[in-house]
């Protein structure tokens, strides 16, 4: 993709005029770092950093039968989903491999807004429109008209609180209020892909420079995609494209709980409800590198002599001071405790199976 | 950027120190320390090893990426730097001093002559853009 037909945020210039590192990711032009990867991750995990996340899809449905429909496509039960409330979940095709994951909010009775990955925004536009019916209700995609901007870390909440007049402390998790916000109308969700505390703005895109600069003021550290990438991994959150796609399913990458394959309509359920029934063959784990090197996606896990999986992610944990990874292994050898070795280019290195999170506020508190 | 004039340079973006006692001292360039961003591993010849010049010496990752590491000269291996494996950010902290990756015994000191003087990789690395 040439660079020009690169899609950029209402926080383009802004990015740049903060010297950020920039890179092409799902057909957008994002950061990928300001000064530190690591300084970043840190201050998220010690203060609060702030990430544009305009790139992430957002598309509307309205109408009667928003969410019969809803239903039909992702993998909980949207019926039951409460005003304000937001529900994780993944977009399967009728094999039951994984789409795309997204959350779900409900705005109002018959309002509903999706949040898919950027990369994945298209097929899922084109996977929702193979389903929808003739009538009841409306898709609109609204990816232009309101940008996102992820504001995480312990001191997240009160930084937010100082700018609108909602007191978000009494919001709890996974719920969503509007609210105004720098004289405009905001959604705030309590979500995030950090591992931290925090929310996922929401706001006309005219304002979306305005936000950045207030929460600048407050002390929110810039943040990129790079420290993004280490922080969800850390939490043990998967990424489509790297530990989930449409050739993995939601069982065997550890999402089983997300899934209600039992609904009438559901166009995974026939697919799931199998799988679900025999057992996963392999499973996403989380390891930690015992000896030197760092696990990259594609490398090769090992149990002595044999190949028994790939790894999907691996990094430096700038939060506990170890390597670690992800990666799909025979649901036999998928326990805690359980060595195994990653083969990093050509050097076989020792690791350990390890349950998921790594990292969790609660744990490592 | 900081090229210090005392230096010889590969393209490679790595930098060479010939000492009084005719041992090379290697390291990265400061553009490379900063093209890399924050460097989390470093993997570096045992002593002994023999190399020549513009081998691959090691390799080098950030938090995203891999890179492999050349030699600007070639010779045998007297010592890597301990310092830089147990705490890889200090070639990010200091490229040209304590941040050195390796020493090495030269084979040949003509091999210098096949290297860039300071000016001429300050060009290259304008060229590069």
């Amino acid at each position: 993709m040439k660079e020009s037909d690169l899609r950029q945020t209402p926080l383009h210039e802004k990015h740049l005029e903060l010297g950020a590192k920039m890179a092409p990711f799902g057909g957008w032009d994002m950061p990928i770092q300001y000064e530190s990867i690591l300084v970043e991750a840190k201050a998220v995990r010690s203060n609060a950093g702030m990430f544009d996340v305009s790139h992430m899809g957002r598309i509307e449905f309205t109408g009667p039968g928003a969410a019969e429909f809803l239903n039909r496509i992702l993998s909980s039960d949207v019926p039951k989903l409460r005003i304000g409330r937001a529900r994780y979940g993944v977009i399967c095709n009728p094999q039951g491999g994984i789409i795309d994951d997204a959350i779900v909010y409900r705005l109002d009775e018959e309002r509903y807004l999706l949040v898919p990955n950027a990369g994945n925004a298209d097929e899922v536009i084109d996977w929702l429109k193979k389903w929808m019916p003739d009538s009841g209700v409306t898709m609109n995609i609204i990816t232009n008209n309101l940008s996102m901007i992820a504001v995480q870390g312990p001191r997240a909440i009160e930084m937010l609180d100082s700018i609108t007049t909602n007191d978000l402390s009494k919001v709890r998790p996974f719920r969503i209020v509007e609210a105004p916000l720098l004289g405009t109308d905001a959604l705030l969700a309590r979500t995030g892909y950090t591992g931290e505390d925090g929310f996922e703005v929401m706001l006309p895109s005219g304002s979306a420079v305005a936000l950045w600069d207030a929460l600048t003021e407050r002390g929110a550290t810039p943040c990129g995609l790079g420290a993004r990438d280490v922080l969800r991994l850390e939490a043990g959150l998967p990424l489509h494209g790297n530990d989930i796609d449409a050739t993995t399913n939601p069982y065997e990458s550890g999402l089983g709980r997300f899934v209600d394959p039992d609904r009438d309509g559901y166009v995974a359920g026939d697919a799931l409800q199998q799988i679900r029934d025999a057992g996963p063959g392999r499973s996403l784990v989380g390891f930690v590198m015992r000896g030197r090197g760092i696990a990259r996606q594609g490398h090769h896990i090992m149990n002595g002599p044999d190949q028994i999986g790939e790894v999907t992610s691996g990094s430096v944990s700038p939060t506990l001071d170890m390597n670690i990874g992800m990666g799909y292994v025979p649901t036999g050898l998928s326990d805690g405790g359980t060595r195994l070795q990653i083969d990093v280019r050509g050097r076989l290195i020792e690791a350990e199976i390890v349950p998921l999170p790594f990292y969790s506020r609660r744990k490592n508190e | 950027m900081n090229v210090p004039d005392n230096l010889k340079y590969y393209k490679e973006h790595d930098w060479v120190r010939v000492e009084p006692d005719g041992t090379a001292v290697v390291g990265i360039t400061e553009f490379a320390a900063e093209s890399l961003g924050d460097i989390v591993f470093v993997e570096l010849p045992e002593p002994g090893t023999k190399i020549k010049q513009f081998d691959k010496l090691g390799e080098i990752e950030s938090v995203k990426a891999v890179s492999d590491l050349y030699t600007p000269i070639g010779g045998r291996v007297v010592e890597s730097n301990q310092a830089v494996t147990d705490a890889p950010e200090t070639v990010n902290d200091s490229p040209y001093d304590s941040g050195w990756l390796v020493k090495i015994e030269l084979s040949d000191a003509g091999e210098i002559d096949n290297l860039l003087s300071a000016a001429e990789y300050e060009a290259l690395l304008a060229a590069e853009g």
